[in-house]
Order: C-alpha cells, then sequence, then structure tokens
C-alpha cells in the first residue's frame, strides 16, 4: 500500500533532471505521470533510491506538428494526446483507449512508451505508424527508432543517464487510415488482445505502406512484418486481409492465461487484424 | 397492482414516497463518517504479515529486526495469541478459525503475525523485515482433490477430524424422489460450478479497538453489520464484560456480507490494544480483503429434474459439493449446513425434492455465505433457473412457456414447499408476462430466428426467481444461538419529534430514511422529524444485524409493531385531550378526531406534548416503547428478468442489448430506494456472469487478490436496465412489505446466463459456466461446429 | 521535506517524507476525510480529486508532486454555503447509496459538466469508467450526472 522511503527531487529543465540521473544510475528513476511506476512502487515491486519529477519542467508538454512528424513531448498526458487534433488515423483511434479517463489525465505517452509493457497500447502503435523516441543523456541527444528502443518486457534501449524527452511519431505522407482494435475485459485493463493496423495507399489505390503490430500476445509488442509485406503494393480486400490475419495469428506468441487460452487469442488476433485493417484501407480511401 | 399508491400527503412522506434521504446530506459534502475517518488520541497502527503461500508449516518466525525499527512498538504472533487463549477463535458454524498461525499456514493470504506502529506506512516497513521459516505442504485446490482418498489433512489440529470433509447435510424426501424419477418419462441434468467471488464493498475492513484498563471500558469502533451479535461473541471470545463492552459500527461503505464475519485482524487488534493500552487501528488493504475475508459461492452443483415428455416438472434432485476454504466459518442459521440452499425448488410446483450437500475443506480463505446470497439462495436459484432453461430445450418446448406450464399458482398460496419453505405470496404468472411483454418477446423469437440465418447470433434470457427472506422465525433460525428477531425503539419527544433506534445496521440502503417513513405512516409524525439511530450497541436495542435482506422483513416489522404501540398509547392521551372515549378515537395523517365529529382535533404534536405535561390519571408518563419481533415466517419476494444479447460469433464477445427486470417485493416503502437496490444487484449479477471470479492455480495462489484480476464492472459495461413493478402484499407482515436487497444478485445471473446459451443452443450448446468469458464462448461455438 | 498544498482555496504546509501518498497528505495532514480509498491497485477511483483543475487518482500522486498545486476536494465542491450542483443532483436523483464513491464521482461530474453542457448516457459513462461503484450499478450516478448539467445549463443560461 506504501511505497519504500525514496529521496525525491523535482528538476526545473531537462539538463538539470538528466544531470541527476546520471549522477544516480540505475536507482534513480524519472517521475513524469507515475501511473506505471507508483502502482508498482506502493506494491514494493519497484524501489528506486531517487525520484526526479519532471512536471515542472517547462515546454515538456508539447504536441506539435514539424515537418514529417508529429513531436509528443514527455509531459504530454494521453488525455492531451486524445484531446489534441493534430493527431491521424491509428494515433487517434488508440489514445481514448488507454487505462481509463482519469489515469489519462496523468499518466504520458512517452513514460508509456519508456515502460515497454508487451501488455501497453501506444508501443504497438508507434510500431504500426513508425516513431522515433528521443532520448537525452549528458552526452547529448540521440534519436532511437522504435523498433531499436523496444527491447523487452520491460527493457527499452536507454541507458542508465539518459531520460527521454519526446517521441517523434512519423506523419503518414499519403492517403492513410489507422485503427486500433483493443479487446479488453473492462476499462482500465489491459488488453487481452490489440491490434494496431495502419495503412498509406498509393494515387492508384494500391497499398504503398502497412503497419501491424500486436498488444499482449508476444514479449513485447509485435510487429507482424511478414503480413506487413504481404499487403504492400497490392490493391485492399477482403481476402487479402483475411490472409493477413491468419499470418499475424501464426506471428505471434499468447499464453494461456486467466484472459483466456493461447488458441482463442490467436483467433482474435485474427479476426481484429481483419477487421483492422479493412477500417484502415476505409478510412484512407475516404469512406 | 403494479405499485404502492402512497396514502399519507408528501409532507408527512409515509409509505410509498420516494423520500429524498436523510442521510445524503453528509455523504455529498464528504462529512461521512467510516471507519478510517476516526482518530483517537493515542492510536497507534497495525499492519498484518499474511503468508504467501498456501499450505506451508511454520518452523520460525523473527521479529526482532522488526520490533527494532523506530516507531515498531510491538509485534504479535500467534505464540503472544496462545498465552492468552486467542490463537484461535470459534466459528460461527461451529467449527475454530486461527486468529494467527502457531502450527501452519493454511491458505495463501492466512495472518501469520503483526505489527503495532505510531504510522501505518512503518507498520508496513516493518512486516518487510520479520523472518518466517516456511516448509512447504501440497496444496488442495478444489473440494474433490480434498475428499480423494490419502489427501493431505488440512485440519489436522482438530481432534477427530480424519479427512477433509466439513459437513453432510440433506433436505427433502430421497424415496418419493427416487420413486418420481423412476416414473418420469425423461430426466434432464445440468452440472454447473457457480465460481468463487467476494463481496467486495468499496469501503474495506477495519477496527479501532479502544481498551482501557483505568476506565474499565472496551469501545470497539467496527466495520460491523451485526453490532450486537458482534459484541456478544467478542464478549465471550476476549472474555470482556459485555456491559463494559461497546461496539460502534459508523457509517459504512458497502457490506454485501463482507462484515458479517469475525476476521483475525480484530481480534489481534482488540489483544493489542488491551497489552499496549493504545487504541488500535487495523484498516485492510483491498489485497487484503480479497485474498483473506469472507469469499462468496463456489458450490459445485448437479441438478436433475424428473418430467414428463408434455414438459411437467414431477420431481428434482440435487447433489452439491462446496469448497468451504481452511475453515468453516459462514454465518448461516445453525440448522443449516448450506444455509437455505434447499429452496432450490424454485418458482415450481411439484410434490417431491431431494437435496444432498456436502462440503470440503481447501488451503483457500473461509467463507461462502457472502455477496447478497440471501443464505445461498443465490446459488439455487441459479441451478434451479438455469436447469429449467436446459429442460426446455430438451423437451423442444419454449423456456417461458416452460415456466407457464410449471409456475406456482396465484391460489396456491400459502405453498408448502417439498423442503419445507412455505411461500407466503405471489402471483408468477402475471410477473413473466409483464415482463415478457415489455421485452416484446414474440418479435425478439422472429428476430432471432431472422438473426440465426445471417450467421447472428442473438439470445433471450429468462430467469424467475423466487426470494426466502427475513431470517427468521425463532422455531427454526438462530445465529451461534441467538435468535433471529429483530427490534426497535421509539421515544416521541415532547416537541413531537421522535428517535427510532433499531438492532440492524445499514450498509447504504438508506435506513435513516426508509425506517422513519414507516414511523411517519403509522402516526403521522412528518419523515423528517425522525431520527434513526443503528450500529451503537450502547444506544439500540439489540438486533441481529443486516444481511440476508432482512432489515425491512424483521426490523421494518419491529418499526411498525412499535409505533402501533406509541399509537394506543396516543389514543388515549388524545381522547382525554378530546373529553371522548378512546374507543372512538381515529388516526389519521398524524391528526386523532372523534369518530363522527372530523373537526374535533389533536395532533400527534399535541399528543406528544401532553405525554409530558398531561398524562390522563394513572397513566404513566413519557412517550416510548421498544418491540422486539419475531417473523411468524420468512418472506418471499420474487422476480422475472429477461435479458437479449448478441454474441460476436468470431470472438465470443457477448454484449447485452436489453434487460427487463420485474421485482415484486410486496409493499415498497420507499420505491427510489428500492429501485436502487435493484440497479446495483444486477449489476452485481451481470459481473459473476460476465467478468468476477476468484481462481486459483494448482499451488494455491490466489488469483483475483486485487482490483486488477478480481473485476468490478465500469458504468462501460454495465447494461442499462428497465424496471417493472408488481406488489402483492406480504400477508403476514405488519406493512405487507418483503425486503428486496439482495432479489436482483440472486436472480440475474441465470438471466444472463440463459441468454449467451440461447443464443447457442440451436448449435446444441446447452451449458457454459461462469464467468461466461468470450474465450469460452468461442470454444463452444468451435467444439458445436465440429 | 516541506509541501505546500493549496487545498479548496486554503494554503497548506506540511514536514513529510517524500513517499507520503497524496490521498493521505489530505486525509491525515489536513484532515479532510472526504476523499476515500478503496483499492491499492489505481482502480477504483475513489480517491478522485482535482488537480490543477483536472481529475486524478490521489492514491497515485505523491504530495511532493502537487507543491505549488491546486488541490480540490468534495469538500471544496460547496460554495458560500450553496450546494454544488453535482451534490444537490446526486440526493435528487438517489445517485448514491453508501457513499463512498461518491465523492470521486462528484469531482468527476463537476469536471465533465464544465466542459459538456449536455452530456450524453455514453458521455457520461465514459467520463466516469475510472470510477467503481458497488451500490448504485450506475444508472441514477448518470441520471444525476446529466442533471447538473441541465441545471448548471440553466443556472447559465
Amino acid at each position: 500500500m506504501f511505497p519504500s522511503r525514496f529521496d525525491f527531487l523535482a528538476a526545473h529543465s531537462v539538463d538539470e533532471a538528466v544531470a541527476l540521473k546520471a549522477e544516480g544510475g540505475g536507482d534513480t528513476r524519472i517521475l513524469a505521470g507515475g501511473q506505471s511506476l507508483l502502482p508498482m512502487m506502493k506494491i514494493r515491486l519497484a524501489s528506486p533510491e531517487k525520484l526526479i519529477d519532471i512536471n515542472n519542467i517547462a515546454g515538456l508538454d508539447v504536441i506539435q506538428r514539424h515537418d514529417s512528424y508529429l513531436r509528443v513531448g514527455a509531459l504530454a498526458r494521453h488525455a492531451d494526446v486524445a484531446a489534441s487534433d493534430l493527431t491521424f488515423g491509428v494515433v487517434e483511434s488508440a489514445a481514448p483507449w488507454i487505462a481509463d479517463p482519469i489515469v489519462r489525465n496523468r499518466g504520458t505517452l512517452c513514460g508509456s512508451v519508456a515502460h515497454c509493457d508487451p501488455e501497453g497500447d501506444w508501443n504497438s502503435v508507434l510500431l504500426a505508424s513508425g516513431a522515433d523516441v528521443i532520448a537525452r543523456g549528458p552526452n547529448g541527444e540521440r534519436s532511437i527508432a522504435i523498433g531499436d528502443f523496444v527491447q523487452g518486457i520491460f527493457t527499452n534501449a536507454l541507458e542508465d543517464d539518459e531520460m527521454v524527452t519526446e517521441v517523434r511519431i512519423h506523419v503518414p505522407a499519403s492517403r492513410s487510415g489507422g485503427v486500433y482494435l483493443k479487446l479488453e475485459r473492462k476499462i482500465g485493463d489491459y488488453a487481452t488482445v490489440a491490434v494496431a493496423a495502419h495503412l498509406e495507399l498509393h494515387g492508384d489505390g494500391t497499398i504503398g505502406k502497412a503497419g501491424l503490430a500486436l498488444t499482449s500476445v508476444a514479449p513485447t509488442n509485435l510487429k507482424v512484418g511478414t503480413a506487413e509485406a504481404t499487403l504492400v503494393g497490392q490493391a485492399p480486400s477482403e481476402d487479402l486481409f483475411a490472409a493477413a490475419g491468419e499470418l499475424a495469428a501464426q506471428a505471434c506468441e499468447p499464453r494461456d492465461d486467466v484472459r483466456g487460452t493461447a488458441h482463442w487469442k490467436r483467433q482474435v488476433v485474427r479476426t481484429f487484424t481483419r477487421r483492422a485493417l479493412a477500417a484502415a484501407a476505409a478510412q484512407a480511401q475516404g469512406k | 397492482m403494479t405499485t404502492t399508491a402512497p396514502t399519507t400527503p408528501p409532507e408527512i412522506g409515509g409509505i410509498g414516497h420516494s423520500v429524498r434521504r436523510h442521510e445524503d446530506a453528509r455523504f455529498i459534502e464528504g462529512q461521512g463518517n467510516y471507519l478510517d475517518d476516526i482518530t483517537l488520541p493515542g492510536m497507534l497502527h497495525m499492519a498484518i504479515l499474511r503468508a504467501p503461500v498456501a499450505h506451508a508449516r511454520i518452523n520460525s518466525i523473527d521479529a526482532s529486526a522488526a520490533t527494532a525499527l523506530e516507531g515498531v512498538i510491538a509485534v504479535v504472533t500467534g505464540d503472544l495469541m496462545a498465552q492468552h487463549g486467542l490463537a484461535w477463535m470459534p466459528t460461527l458454524s461451529g467449527d475454530t478459525q486461527a486468529v494467527l498461525v502457531t502450527d501452519k499456514v493454511r491458505y495463501q493470504g492466512q495472518e501469520v503475525a503483526a505489527v503495532i506502529a505510531t504510522d501505518p506506512y512503518i507498520a508496513t516497513d516493518a512486516l518487510e523485515l520479520i523472518e518466517v521459516d516456511y516448509d512447504i505442504l501440497p496444496p488442495i485446490t478444489t473440494p474433490q482433490q480434498a475428499l480423494e482418498p490419502g489427501a493431505p489433512l488440512i485440519r489436522d489440529e482438530k481432534e477427530g477430524q480424519t479427512d477433509n470433509r466439513v459437513y453432510t447435510w440433506e433436505a427433502g424426501d430421497k424415496a418419493a424422489t427416487d420413486a418420481a424419477f423412476a416414473r418420469a418419462d425423461r430426466v434432464v441434468s445440468l452440472e454447473t460450478h457457480y465460481p468463487r467471488s467476494h463481496p467486495s464493498p468499496l469501503e474495506t475492513c477495519g477496527i479501532i479497538a479502544d481498551v482501557n484498563s483505568v476506565t474499565g471500558q472496551a469501545t470497539i469502533h467496527l466495520t460491523s453489520q451485526a453490532p450486537h451479535a458482534h459484541r456478544t461473541l467478542f464478549a465471550m471470545v476476549a472474555g470482556l464484560p459485555e456491559q463494559d463492552l461497546r461496539i460502534i459500527s459508523p457509517d459504512l461503505g458497502g457490506g454485501f456480507g463482507n462484515k458479517v464475519p469475525i476476521y483475525p485482524g480484530y481480534v489481534v487488534a482488540t489483544a493489542a490494544s488491551l497489552l499496549l493500552q493504545h487504541p488500535v487501528k487495523w484498516v485492510e488493504s483491498r489485497s487484503e480483503n480479497l485474498i483473506s475475508t469472507g469469499f462468496a459461492r463456489d458450490y459445485y452443483m448437479k441438478g436433475e429434474l424428473a418430467v414428463t415428455n408434455e414438459g411437467k416438472i414431477l420431481a428434482l434432485r440435487v447433489d452439491m459439493l462446496s469448497d468451504q476454504g481452511a475453515f468453516y466459518a459462514d454465518a448461516q442459521p445453525t440448522k443449516f449446513r448450506a444455509g437455505l440452499f434447499h429452496v432450490v425448488t424454485g418458482s415450481y410446483d411439484y410434490p417431491v425434492a431431494h437435496v444432498s450437500c456436502s462440503g470440503a475443506y481447501t488451503n483457500k480463505a473461509p467463507g461462502g455465505v457472502a455477496y447478497r446470497c440471501s443464505f445461498r439462495i443465490t446459488e439455487a436459484s441459479f441451478l434451479i433457473e438455469r436447469l429449467v432453461q436446459t429442460a426446455a430445450y430438451e423437451l423442444g418446448i419454449d423456456p417461458a412457456d416452460f415456466r407457464f406450464k410449471n409456475f406456482i399458482q396465484p391460489e396456491q398460496f400459502p405453498y408448502h414447499s417439498p423442503t419445507g419453505f412455505v411461500y407466503d405470496s405471489g402471483d408468477y404468472p402475471t410477473a413473466l408476462r409483464m415482463a415478457l411483454d415489455e421485452i416484446g418477446y414474440e418479435d425478439l423469437r422472429a428476430e432471432q430466428k431472422r438473426a440465426r440465418e445471417e450467421g447472428r447470433l442473438i439470445g433471450i434470457g429468462i430467469a424467475h426467481f423466487t426470494e426466502a427472506v427475513g431470517a427468521g422465525p425463532s422455531h427454526t433460525y438462530d445465529i451461534a444461538g441467538l435468535k433471529m428477531f429483530d427490534s426497535a425503539e421509539l421515544r416521541v419527544h415532547p416537541t413531537g419529534k421522535a428517535i427510532l433506534k433499531l438492532g440492524v445496521k445499514s450498509q447504504g440502503q438508506g435506513h435513516e430514511t426508509t425506517f422513519a417513513q414507516i414511523v411517519a405512516e403509522e402516526l403521522g409524525i412528518p419523515v423528517t422529524d425522525v431520527k434513526v439511530m443503528e450500529g451503537d450497541t450502547d444506544n439500540t436495542p439489540y438486533g441481529l444485524g443486516t444481511y440476508a435482506s432482512r432489515s425491512t422483513p424483521v426490523a421494518g416489522a419491529a418499526t411498525a409493531m412499535v409505533s402501533r404501540k406509541l399509537a394506543e398509547k396516543a389514543k388515549i392521551i388524545a381522547a382525554h385531550l378530546l373529553e371522548a372515549a378512546p374507543a372512538d378515537i381515529e388516526l389519521h395523517n398524524g391528526e386523532f378526531s372523534v369518530s363522527g365529529s372530523p373537526d374535533h382535533t389533536v395532533t400527534i404534536q399535541a399528543v406528544a406534548l401532553a405525554a409530558y405535561t398531561n398524562c390522563p390519571d394513572g397513566m404513566e408518563y413519557g412517550f416510548e416503547s421498544v418491540h422486539y419481533y419475531d417473523p411468524p415466517n420468512l418472506t418471499y419476494p420474487y422476480g422475472s428478468y429477461v435479458v437479449v444479447v448478441e454474441v460476436d460469433a468470431d470472438t465470443g464477445v457477448w454484449k447485452v442489448q436489453r434487460m427487463v427486470a420485474l421485482d415484486d417485493c410486496g409493499v415498497r416503502i420507499n420505491p427510489m430506494i428500492v429501485e436502487g437496490q435493484i440497479h446495483g444487484g444486477l449489476t452485481e449479477g451481470f459481473a459473476m456472469s460476465s467478468m468476477q471470479w476468484i481462481t486459483f492455480d494448482d499451488d494455491g495462489n490466489c488469483i483475483g487478490s486485487n482490483f486488477m484480476d478480481y473485476l468490478v464492472p465500469t458504468a462501460w459495461e454495465t447494461p442499462k436496465y428497465e424496471l417493472l413493478s408488481t406488489a402483492v402484499p406480504s400477508p403476514h407482515h405488519p406493512i405487507g412489505a418483503k425486503g428486496v436487497g439482495e432479489s436482483a444478485t440472486v436472480g440475474s445471473p441465470a438471466a444472463f446466463v440463459n441468454a449467451v446459451v440461447d443464443a447457442l443452443a440451436h448449435l446444441g450448446v446447452r451449458n457454459i459456466d461462469m464467468p461466461v468469458l468470450p474465450d469460452r464462448v468461442w470454444a463452444a461455438i468451435e467444439a458445436a461446429k465440429a | 521535506m516541506e509541501v505546500n498544498v493549496t487545498i479548496n482555496g486554503v494554503a497548506t504546509t506540511h514536514e513529510i517524507e517524500p513517499r507520503v501518498l497524496l490521498v493521505d497528505y489530505i486525509r491525515t495532514r489536513a484532515g479532510l476525510t472526504g476523499t476515500h480509498i478503496g483499492c491499492d491497485t489505481t482502480s477504483c477511483g475513489a480517491c478522485t480529486v482535482l488537480l490543477d483543475g483536472k481529475p486524478v487518482k490521489s492514491c497515485t500522486v505523491l504530495a511532493m508532486q502537487a507543491d505549488g498545486r491546486q488541490v480540490t476536494t468534495v469538500e471544496g465542491l460547496k460554495s458560500n454555503g450553496t450546494l454544488h450542483p453535482i451534490q444537490a443532483a446526486f440526493k435528487e436523483e438517489h445517485g448514491l447509496q453508501c457513499g463512498f464513491c461518491t465523492p470521486g464521482m462528484m469531482i468527476v461530474g463537476a469536471a465533465l459538466i464544465d466542459e459538456n453542457q449536455a452530456p450524453s448516457d455514453d458521455d457520461v459513462r465514459w467520463a466516469i469508467s475510472g470510477n467503481i461503484c458497488r451500490c448504485t450499478g450506475y444508472m441514477n450516478i448518470v441520471k444525476a450526472i446529466q442533471a447538473a448539467a441541465a441545471s448548471n445549463a440553466g443556472a447559465t443560461a
């Protein structure tokens, strides 16, 4: 119910936060929304020695279109993303379904991305649309493609002295559509199974780019490259999407657990992939 | 009649008015007085160390590091409790239960030690410093496993206990039932498990024990649905003199049966307060509440109906095995080992039945009777309504028609059931007909047919339940020997205002309003002039408390009776003031008049004043009385619920499209409050049918011990309900009311499950156990296709 | 560490350990017990308060994170002795039974009706999907929030 003792420092700039993080090492955690970290600390699954609170750093709540990407700063809350006019497709579709409405007021997209929970939603969305994570350390900034950033269960590519300052989500160049279909037992539960589908169409209506990623059915959020490859260059069709659904069902590694059998979860992946791709295509076609 | 029309004007607010609740004033301003809101000077905080494993011998406990932590006052272990004879305590079912482990752990989450500290954060820190050496033993996780020959003995400390069986019990006539089965055209059977769930009120359980040896007073603030019974039991178990023991049950954030048992934490906190001479507060966390306090259900049931080919039920046979956890601790009337489960014959007319019950110990928390179960009528009602639905499919008869064919008819009341219940009143056919008409049943069946042709799965589920509440008559019912009367004490002050004190205890049911309405009805004192008090054993008459929907049937009757006692005295005083004969005095809406001269009146307020200032010669001054009501029978509310669902054939996900719920609880004191109770109960039924359960893995780890795993639906998942009512009064209740608190939780799960099964019935699917999870639904569809 | 939190317009200052949760600060340092604790997994919403005007679960915010900020609890809904429309509506529509979830529900409801003058059933159910109620089945909570929105709209019209 109550966390162990820790030291608390409120940073007022990114440089200060980074310096404090570098000084503290592995047992120092960044505290933004805290909606993943604090629950773990309350049941003592995590007991960091120091927390660096970044909630007072100005400018980190940015949500802004810049060139070909959508910048989402480290303090942009899920609710801010959901309310923003600047989102699109799969991002817009997923945002309202993160956690519950009160947690969305506090938790951040970047925090969720950094947390790398395979049952978390955002990393599937970003794997489908494409994104880069901007990490700042004592030696400066670097950009990490989302596929490289998500390394394992609760494991990201950050060094101990780095923090995420923003995520840059690739904005589609052409006609596009995207949908996030999430099966959850109730609002606030993690996804039992979820599918993020993102399609960009050529002028002739064939698929130029396809992004398909799955939540809660593998050790990390899973980009289904095999299925994506079968979609590129093809005209959207029911059969095409059903075949992609079959590949996605085969590619994932769900487990039997209290949310359901693995066999059934593959069926949901199969079904949701088909439905999500069809909805994404319809969106892209302006229907 | 469909509703109770009020006979008093709104200013008086008697029966039938949807009076807005008096108690709301403090709750809407955040001024409720819940247990954790209370602080006492010098108060210490207790935290409990709980076993991480389900079955293990404890070799040693080293609390030295914990005791040394700054802020820790004491660490209590089983050994210390044993020195005071408190390591074990009696249960309400005649068993014993460990307070703190002295020999072995018998369920995951069991209480092993307690830390008393100056601050709850420090108490939690200290828990991590206690070292316990466990020798893990093989756990028993199902009652079937428990009863296998050679199964490890869970209650090895109990003298004479040679296996894991807890009880056997039966009701009805086996020979006659067997004979009826032998004659039957067909036997329809159903095996189903009603899974373990948990009442989980939003406020967890807690205590502040303040035992003061200087004043000799022990004041126990306790989340208690039955403060008087708790006081007597505390006095007996802890050896505290009962006159100096005061239990105060404050505002309760829900109960649903969770606040009826006496928990080890209560005993440890009380002992700690006695030893340390400081108030000791213990408020459990949600995880503690779910893993260790009184769970609900966990009945494995097999039901068989003997039927004719035309669809008439001849007999019912039921065999049931219950999972009782590690200690048999149910609060239920002592004559019955399975509560009122033997009311399983349901709403149908047939002459014979036999119900055979047994229970087993397992390595799980104790409990079973809880979560608005009406003493196991949730289980009984679920079985019969699922069985009746199954019979309809097997005979090729529409499920509604099957019920109409077999209903107990209105003229058969009072109805003597084959297992000894006497149903007081009802009109089942009218109720079901109304519910079916409201939902458009025939049109829905046509739509279902069309949908099937398109490959869509629509299902219509019916449940018609009969409850048995208001325990109960002293000839049959007692808990730990205490008869199940209840009480009301009423005093009217000189200014005509009144105070009503009750032996029951609200946890959200609105007693401060509804019981005042009974007084308003009987005496014509405006409802806002009646203050209702409950929960403080020094200031209320003795009662058995609020659970099993008994407050209105028993304490409500007591309230009516005590009001009538005062009405009788009032008439004599009025006669004195009006210079007439008492026999000529009439009371109407708070005014006394002489029959035949309606203009010659005196108010109840004037009479109240006279009771203190101007009594007739020879009459005792004052204006108060008490009534202890021993009900002559239970009351039998009932209802017809109809649910429409659509099932997604590709994923097994199902959604409620509509639900119509008709309830008949006799006279409704406050229709608004009755509807609120029904909304809540339907939601609990929906939860259990769709997502809410506690299960265990093979190692005895509890899955469902926090709100991430034990699922309570939000407003987004919860269906919308359309409520209807009929109101056939209870003939034996002073105001004709039956009580309704648990009806919807009892009746609705079968309606939801019947709906999903109905959606798949044409594929040959007959049963899916609760919770009806989407993977189970999809698997049933796949299996049927194969 | 010293923390300064303005609660319902009143400045509070206390010396606390950083690990003190905001809900405990509110209940035991500021002595405002209307905000409740119902779970330990950030699931139930009984602890919901406004932090700088936005509903948050105060059990999953450190008191230190409210330093220099504004908190509104149920005790702050009433103004100048007049009940907030949401409070009046909860009583009128029987939106509470045991009252334990009610402060959190009303905080969320108050925030909703500030933004949405005529919320639909679905709008309300969506907004309160982070708050658990065990007693009411939500039907009358939805009615209460809609009634409060209507009376609010009427008042400002």
